[in-house]
């Protein structure tokens, strides 16, 4: 079973790189972005047919490798 | 005084290290990541470097090796943990160490000398240092630390910042602030300040015709506070 996650820095957090990408966006013309946040998407494929127990196993794996809790949140979609 | 650098594939700093320990008079070993013990130490340094190619977050992979059980289990005994840059980063992410390393705030890599304040010598690191701001240097695209407000506050009421980045008078403010760092923060000690984790190398300041001797004192200090 895939299970997807998007690990996204936390409101506040300073995310030079989105920045970055918006103030190249207005300059591309794309004047109405008004901020942009950058995160990363993982899929993980686990062995599991329980879409529960597959969810629970990667809410594990979000808490203790993929996302630092320090400045990331993370979301299972 | 015996001291042991970790090898994490993609260490870079690990051999200077060795050899800036052993100028001063270290035992030092080098030990490999996959080992699950670390032979009989004094010291434990994490070097600098890339681990992992900095794959997910910089230090993070290397965080959780089989070795690492066995620094953190030295460093809740009491012993001396030294992470210098990308070492840094995994005490972080072991989280021996609070808060993160984030990107520099001009997205650019570092290369160069500054010139950090000694903020706390009641510690084994600094005890009797004669120097308050020591020129080191520092190579590093992730060395902008930053925690929560709590955590802050919690480091600054414990005295565990270790050193800041400043002019070369001691002065800290915006403009000797290299990387974004929250409080110029350049290094941070864990509650009872046997880890310390630095984002300046002084493994390359250890010669006077390369670049500079204030990383001798540094390590000769660490010798002296242990005798």
């Amino acid at each position: 079973m895939k299970i997807k996650v998007i690990v996204t820095l936390k409101n506040g957090v300073l995310d030079p790189q989105g920045k970055a990408i918006q103030q190249t966006l207005n300059g591309m013309n794309f004047g109405n972005v008004e901020d942009v946040r950058q995160g990363k998407y993982f899929e993980i494929e686990v062995k599991e047919k329980d879409e529960k127990k597959a969810k629970s196993l990667v809410d594990d794996m979000c808490k203790k490798l993929l996302a630092n809790l320090v400045i990331e949140d993370y979301k299972i979609v | 005084m015996r001291s042991s650098v970790i090898i994490f594939p993609g260490s870079n700093c690990d051999r200077d290290m060795d050899v800036a320990l052993k100028k001063f008079g270290f035992k030092n070993q080098m030990v490999w990541h996959n080992d699950q013990s670390i032979p009989k130490s004094d010291l434990i340094v994490l070097p600098g470097g890339f681990s992992y190619g900095d794959y997910l977050r910089c230090g993070s992979i290397a965080s959780k090796s089989k070795i690492i059980k066995s620094v953190i289990d030295f460093a809740n005994s009491g012993g001396l943990v030294l992470g210098i840059c990308n070492g840094f980063q995994i005490l972080t992410e072991t989280g021996l160490l609070n808060g993160i390393l984030q990107q520099n705030k001009f997205l650019n890599f570092i290369c160069s000398n500054v010139y950090v304040k000694v903020k706390d010598k009641q510690n084994k690191y600094f005890k009797d240092l004669k120097k308050d701001v020591l020129e080191l240097h520092i190579a590093h695209n992730e060395g902008n630390y930053f925690c929560s407000e709590d955590e802050l506050k919690l480091l600054e009421d414990n005295n565990q910042i270790a050193v800041t980045y400043c002019g070369k008078d001691g002065t800290e403010n915006e403009t000797s602030n290299p990387n974004g760092a929250i409080k110029n923060i350049a290094g941070i000690f864990n509650k009872n300040k046997n880890v310390l984790g630095m984002m300046p190398h002084p493994e390359r300041m250890i010669d006077k015709y390369l670049s500079g001797e204030d990383g001798s004192l540094f390590f000769k200090n660490i010798l002296d506070n242990f005798k």
